[in-house]
């Protein structure tokens, strides 16, 4: 019998401490919290669940200077240098923005935060709807690929960026509420329009933005 | 070439370095050839009576009518008196102070303002220049 249990395991079952009880007061404090040892246990060995190894998904953090309406700089990738307007943290803890395009050429475009610098100048964007647009919003089209020699030289040529009907239209309706705005603020659409550098005396980690 | 400004009682002088730097205070006492005791007032200036040395002070214009030892109540009146403050924030050092305060604030959005302004003013000038040479 005790080959298969260890004595802990039946102290553990049984759920009274054997060892080291000298009162009664003490065995009700060695008792679980019901106060008496436990009448019933399983005859056998109940399963617990495993640790469960799936990683959570928590909800992304947003760094507090990136709110809706706030003009972001944009500092890496194509858009570089370019200030453009934030419209909403998206699930996966990317950035939505946008430029206006009419403004900078910037579309509705996903941007990580950690290559952004969001400034203390704000944008009343609370009459763009943008609920519609999320992480799915901007996944790949699938490309029919041929298949064959053919196919496969024919990949290597420069394909033109084809841009679909329904984001030009998205952009025209989010960007005519935002340009409505911009127009409001005096020299807002220079700025908007106009590139970040740092000149010559900057000293960035002392500029204010 | 004498001095102008000396330490004495009742002298006005800048906090330079330390937790009060900024800030305007009193010399109430001479302690020795290093240090001496100063006082904001503290209801004006946020300085509390402290010995501080010569060396994280500068010494102002500005002179204030006590004693030596003045308690607080009488340097707050004596400040209160002599316009000290409104005197010290209309000189050109507590201008040039502030502004250099307002540029390091600026934000991006208002140094882009600051930049077309000074575009526009510099044309303005070119313009006349160009003007008065025909």
């Amino acid at each position: 019998f005790f080959f298969f249990f260890s004595i802990k395991k039946i102290i553990k079952m049984v759920g009274v401490r054997v060892l080291g009880i000298t009162g009664p007061k003490k065995a009700a404090k060695a008792a679980p919290s019901t106060g008496k040892s436990a009448r019933y246990y399983p005859a056998d060995d109940v399963s617990r669940p495993k640790h469960s190894r799936a990683k959570k998904h928590n909800a992304p953090k947003i760094r507090a200077t990136f709110t809706p309406g706030t003009v972001c700089i944009l500092l890496a990738g194509r858009f570089r240098g370019k200030r453009v307007v934030c419209l909403k943290a998206l699930d996966s803890g990317l950035l939505l923005v946008t430029g206006p395009y009419k403004i900078n050429g910037v579309p509705l475009r996903r941007v990580n935060q950690a290559y952004a610098i969001g400034t203390s100048t704000k944008i009343d964007v609370s009459k763009v709807d943008v609920s519609k647009i999320d992480d799915s919003y901007f996944a790949r089209v699938a490309t029919e690929s041929a298949d064959g020699e053919e196919g496969f030289f024919a990949n290597d040529a420069a394909k033109p960026a084809v841009v679909s009907d329904q984001r030009k239209a998205d952009q025209k309706k989010v960007d005519a509420a935002i340009l409505k705005a911009v127009d409001a603020a005096p020299l807002m659409k220079n700025y908007l329009g106009s590139k970040f550098s740092l000149k010559k005396h900057d000293r960035p980690h002392k500029l204010v933005f | 070439m004498g001095f102008s400004r000396y330490v004495e009682v009742g002298r006005v002088v800048l906090i330079n370095h330390g937790p009060d730097a900024g800030k305007l205070a009193t010399v109430i006492d001479i302690v020795d050839q290093n240090k001496c005791l100063v006082e904001g007032p503290e209801e004006i200036t946020g300085v509390k009576r402290q010995v501080i040395p010569y060396k994280r002070i500068a010494l102002t214009d500005l002179k204030v009518a006590i004693q030596r030892n003045a308690r607080a109540k009488t340097l707050k009146a004596a400040w209160k008196e002599g316009k000290t403050l409104d005197q010290w924030e209309g000189s050109n050092w507590a201008k040039k102070l502030d502004s250099k305060k307002k540029r390091a604030n600026l934000s991006d959005f208002d140094r882009f303002k600051v930049m077309v302004a000074k575009k526009q003013k510099s044309r303005i000038i070119a313009l006349k220049i160009k003007e008065m040479k025909a």
